[in-house]
């Protein structure tokens, strides 16, 4: 009894609330400064294997729906009802009283309180002080004591007291309200294994029933991605590492979907028209719903919340980038499904991820400039047999940097990383012809020594070219090309350190670029005789030539033996859908308007007691008030009130 | 019976003929709205600018200087559209427009007014003299025309942009800095009116000068003051109240922290012969309390339903209303501590100082540090 007793002080306690709200604030701190319900992987790699099962095993990665919090939540419940069953009463009681049975000896303890006398008779003055509380906005109640004294009990602001009723009932509802949207009940289901959160990326029909929510469900939070001309009668929940499966009471199928832009480029709205199908409907319900739109059917809401590729068709030019051929291979993709590229050992698997039709950039440096629309891009990975696999993101349309056009591939090997760019220069004619034509007709070896004979005229001064001089000239030309087309730049580089002393490095250097530039060049216009059928500019310039070389070197480092690029596209998109059942949002609100009333009862209704004690022996009025708040207005109301009993016990009317 | 100097008034009795003219007005001005821009507008529009007739006269009446306040906004932002006339290309061209009403120049003369009044304040309260005081509050008032003129004329010239990218300049960082500087001052200005405290205006701008700093930098620095167009998440009717709500909770919590901050300083004996009486600081970090967690309960709340309609849950644990929450949760314990257990004096001094560090991280921490789902206004 005694224990029980004493928890209940415990419970129903401020102290004890106030711990309990710390504790919430601390959590809540917490889950602001972790990221919440990010892919576990990540929290791995953040905290290595050991602090990653202890935090997983204090619910860190959900915190606000971890059996802890919403036990905390549920304690929050409990102390503030027991608070208001406690005070309650009191207060009711309070709230009916005027406490006319005071008498003097007591009111004379009050802080603010005085006497009056006055010449006019005391029925007079009763009369008067009356009409005084009464402009007041104060009631009262009139009595007179066994000493014959009158006494006039008065209050206002009764309702004051309500306020903390309110308020606090608020909070109450409000944590009922958001218990019943948080997923209790599927915790209560987990805790006693009767629903497994299902953590397989495998087909719904696969998912077994223990990870199937059904119809009925109170409450639910679930996604859909829904592909344009597609149907579905589940979506899936997220919990935390994994989802499961919520069943809707009708077919959703999505006839169109649409993003308009601003001129920027900049999205302006998202729309979805929807079609509902349900037996119970006559027809099929249609109806569009955009962000801040959402339409409610069955107690579920729809939102639109965001969008995804629903599976665009790509025709892509495949650009060998090892060997000596100038012309690329056509190759179709989709976008989540794979082509696979080669065979065997070398097989490679392409596949595609993520298509956008616009990306808004600002790619000069100077902040001040306008981010603009860049067109179409796509995103695909590479993976070699052994599994390991790179990410690429190129963008269809050459872009503008820094006044010259490139068409710009980005590459990474892991989602952590930033990307990697690898910049082509385009042609004239926005292409990647010419540089292909380069590229290929340098890669050609058996073309290089022709190359090399070609250059002693442009390169090697008359007096020189002896036979024994060219020979060596040509040789090394050919030993220089070789170096430059299996490694780079780099690779000539290691060339030059190992072979030449080190003083003289920077000279050699200098010329075996000059070298480099001139054999293109060479290489260039034979190929162009060569190969009249591509269209490619007609010479080179020297801006071109220097930005090809470039990325010629940095093909090395780019790790696929191709480069893709889109030529044309089919766009199918698919709507992001967000469909809800919130019973409790109802009961959040309806708290939140008690709470906002209550909250104003107890600030800003002054409550307010006044006794007028008028004594039976003489002609004296005890005034006395009294509050439950005393603020600096307090003192004020006192003053006034005194100053306006004082001018009426003086006027003679 | 009594005399009418003793009858306390009652509200319609206490309207006077000004109050009368200034509400014909305001009905005039909205009526005129309406006969133009009717076909134009669906029923949530013709309802907030009925509802704002009915606030703005409350207002006026409540707070006299209000009035002349929005005749005067009204005066210069209806010359600026004037001088406009539906060609944003004259901002550069037109005199008056350049230098001083276009939303550009309106915001930098109220930066530069509101700066001014401090140092005013300040040089006030060290010589002690009435007059320079009389000064800083004309400047305060100055900025805060200017400022209010310049969110106006921003609302318009980013209509004329383009009709599908105008919205209320209340969406991103540097907009509701803007705001946030009006509200405090004008919070601070109605304190010092109603309780003669123009010592405190020195302090209390000090908050405002800071947010003055940091729009200068967010323009100079970042070019924050162009016209951006609102994402779809934006594209709402909550916004117009959620906004100025959440702005005048976090302006009344930094008029309290200031006010704090002087309680502190007389608490200490410095400047106990300049500053107000602690009692008087007292109930004014009370009130100003009050008033901010009123607004700010309505905000979250407002916010919620909002997040209802928009992310389809009325509330995410987002960062942002995560914060909300906390910095709801601190004051509510302050009301709690004075309210229920009669504190007083020091220790809720420094409560309501600290309180503006943990508001100061909602407002701008979480958007520099965190992310979320309200990163509209990402630094
Ligand atoms: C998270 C929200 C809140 C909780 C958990 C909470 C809890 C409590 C608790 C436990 C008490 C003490 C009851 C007792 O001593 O037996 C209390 C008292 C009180 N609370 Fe709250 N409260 C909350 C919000 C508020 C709010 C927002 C206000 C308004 C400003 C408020 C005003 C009061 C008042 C005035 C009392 C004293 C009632 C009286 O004795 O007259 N509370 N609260």
């Amino acid at each position: 009894m005694y224990f029980s007793k004493k928890l209940y002080e415990l419970l129903s306690s401020m102290r004890f609330a106030v711990s309990v709200l710390t504790v919430v604030s601390i959590a809540s701190i917490i889950g602001t400064v972790l990221k919440q319900n990010e892919p576990y992987n990540n929290y791995l790699i953040q905290f290595g294997p050991y602090w990653f099962d202890f935090f997983k095993m204090l619910g860190m990665y959900d915190i606000y729906h971890s059996a802890w919090f919403l036990l905390i939540l549920l304690f929050l419940v409990t102390s503030t009802s027991l608070c208001v069953y406690r005070q309650t009463p009191q207060i009711l009681k309070d709230m009916r009283q005027y406490r006319e049975h005071l008498n003097e000896k007591s009111l004379r303890q009050f802080t603010h309180q005085k006497s009056l006398a006055y010449s006019i008779s005391t029925a007079q003055a009763q009369a008067k002080l009356s009409d005084v509380l009464q402009q007041h906005d104060y009631r009262w109640r009139q009595e007179t004591h066994a000493d014959g004294s009158v006494m006039l009990a008065a209050k206002t602001g009764n309702y004051q007291k309500l306020g903390y009723i309110f308020t606090h009932v608020a909070i109450i509802i409000i944590c009922i309200g958001g218990l019943m949207d948080g997923n209790v009940p599927l915790k209560i289901q987990e805790l006693l294994g009767d629903k497994v959160v299902e953590t397989r990326d495998i087909p719904v029909s696969q998912v077994s029933e223990k990870s199937k929510l059904s119809v009925r469900n109170l409450s639910f939070r679930a996604n859909l991605t829904l592909p344009e001309g597609s149907r579905a009668d589940v979506a899936f929940e997220r919990v935390r590492d994994g989802y499961m499966v919520q069943q809707l009471p009708f077919t959703l199928a999505l006839e169109d979907f649409r993003i308009e832009h601003y001129p920027t480029g900049q999205p302006k709205s998202f729309e979805s028209d929807l079609v509902i199908m349900d037996p119970e409907l006559k027809q099929p319900l249609k109806q569009t719903i955009k962000v801040n739109h959402p339409l409610t059917y069955k107690g579920i809401t729809i939102y639109q919340s965001d969008f995804q590729d629903g599976g665009t068709d790509l025709q892509l030019n495949a650009w060998d980038l090892t060997g000596a051929r100038n012309q690329p291979v056509k190759l179709a993709g989709k976008i989540f499904q794979q082509t696979q590229v080669g065979e065997g050992q070398g097989a490679l698997q392409i596949e595609f991820d993520d298509f956008k039709k616009f990306n808004v950039l600002n790619l000069s440096k100077d902040i001040k400039a306008k981010p603009r629309n860049v067109g179409p891009s796509m995103i695909f990975k590479v993976r070699d047999s052994a599994g390991q696999a790179k990410e690429y993101l190129n963008y269809m349309q050459p872009l503008n940097l820094d006044g010259q056009f490139y068409f710009v591939s980005g590459m990474r090997a892991t989602a952590q990383e930033e990307y990697k760019y690898l910049r082509i220069p385009a042609d004239e004619n926005m292409t990647l012809n010419s540089f292909m034509l380069l590229r290929a007709a340098l890669f050609d070896e058996r073309q290089h020594e022709q190359i090399a004979h070609r250059l002693v005229s442009r390169l090697l001064p008359e007096a020189h070219r002896d036979a024994q001089t060219t020979q060596k000239f040509e040789s090394s030309v050919v030993q220089l090309l070789k170096q430059f087309t299996q490694g780079g730049y780099s690779s000539v580089a290691r060339l030059i350190e190992s072979s030449v002393p080190e003083a003289q490095r920077e000279q050699v250097a200098k010329t075996y670029i000059k070298i480099i530039n001139v054999a293109a060049q060479e290489a260039y216009q034979m190929a162009l005789q060569q190969h009249p059928e591509v269209q490619a500019n007609k010479s080179l310039e020297d801006k071109f030539l220097l930005d090809s070389l470039n990325s010629i070197s940095d093909l090395f480092f780019y790790g696929t033996p191709f480069y893709l690029s889109l030529t044309n596209y089919e766009h199918h998109e698919a709507s992001g859908l967000q469909l809800t059942r919130s019973p409790g949002k109802n009961l959040v609100y309806l708290g939140s308007i008690l709470l906002v009333m209550g909250i104003f009862a107890m600030m800003y209704i002054r409550e307010r007691r006044v006794w007028l004690l008028f004594k039976a022996d003489a002609k004296q009025v005890l005034l006395a008030m009294s509050a439950n708040r005393k603020n600096h207005d307090f003192d004020q109301d006192y003053e006034q009130l005194l100053q306006r009993c004082k001018l009426a016990l003086r006027s003679e009317k | 019976m009594q005399s009418s100097n003793v009858r306390r008034k009652h509200f319609w009795q206490a309207r006077d003929w000004t109050d009368w003219l200034f509400s014909i007005l305001l009905l005039l001005g909205a009526a005129g709205v309406y006969a133009n821009y009717q076909s134009l507008m669906d029923g949530y529009e013709v309802f907030f600018l009925a509802s704002s007739v009915v606030g703005f006269s409350l207002l006026g009446w409540f707070w006299s200087p209000i009035r002349s306040l929005i005749a005067g906004v009204a005066a210069l932002s209806l010359s600026a559209i004037a001088l406009y006339a539906g060609d944003l290309s004259l901002m550069q061209q037109k005199f008056l427009l350049k230098f001083l009403i276009s939303s550009q120049s309106a915001v930098m003369w109220m930066n530069v007014l509101l700066i001014l009044a401090t140092l005013i304040y300040w040089l006030a309260l060290f010589r002690k003299s009435a007059f320079t005081g009389k000064l800083a509050t004309f400047l305060t008032w100055s900025a805060v025309v200017m400022g209010l003129t310049g969110l106006m004329v921003r609302w318009y010239e980013s209509y004329l942009i383009a009709p599908d990218i105008g919205h209320i300049p209340l969406s991103n960082l540097y907009e509701v800095f803007i705001l946030f500087c009006l509200i405090t001052s004008m919070m601070y200005l109605y304190y010092e009116a109603r309780y003669q405290t123009r010592q405190l205006g020195g302090l209390v701008m000090l908050v405002v000068s800071a947010a003055v700093g940091f729009i200068l930098w967010y323009t100079f620095d970042r070019q924050a003051n162009t016209i951006q167009p609102l994402v779809p998440a934006l594209q709402s009717y909550w916004m117009k109240i959620h906004v100025p709500a959440n702005f005048i909770g976090y302006g009344a919590f930094s008029l309290a922290a200031m006010v704090a901050a002087a309680y502190l300083l007389v608490d200490r004996g410095w400047g106990q012969k300049l500053l107000p009486a602690k009692a008087l600081l007292d109930d004014l970090m009370y009130r100003s309390i009050s008033v901010g967690f009123i607004f700010f309960t309505i905000a979250t709340i407002l916010g919620a339903m909002w997040a209802a309609e928009a992310w389809g849950s009325y509330w995410s644990w987002d960062a942002k209303e995560t914060w909300a929450l906390i910095v709801w949760l601190n004051y509510a314990a302050w009301l709690h501590l004075r309210l229920v257990k009669g504190l007083r004096g020091n220790l809720l001094a420094w409560w309501a100082l600290i309180g503006l560090i943990v508001t100061s991280f909602a407002f701008l921490g979480v958007n520099m540090f965190l992310s979320g789902l309200h990163s509209y206004g990402t630094l």
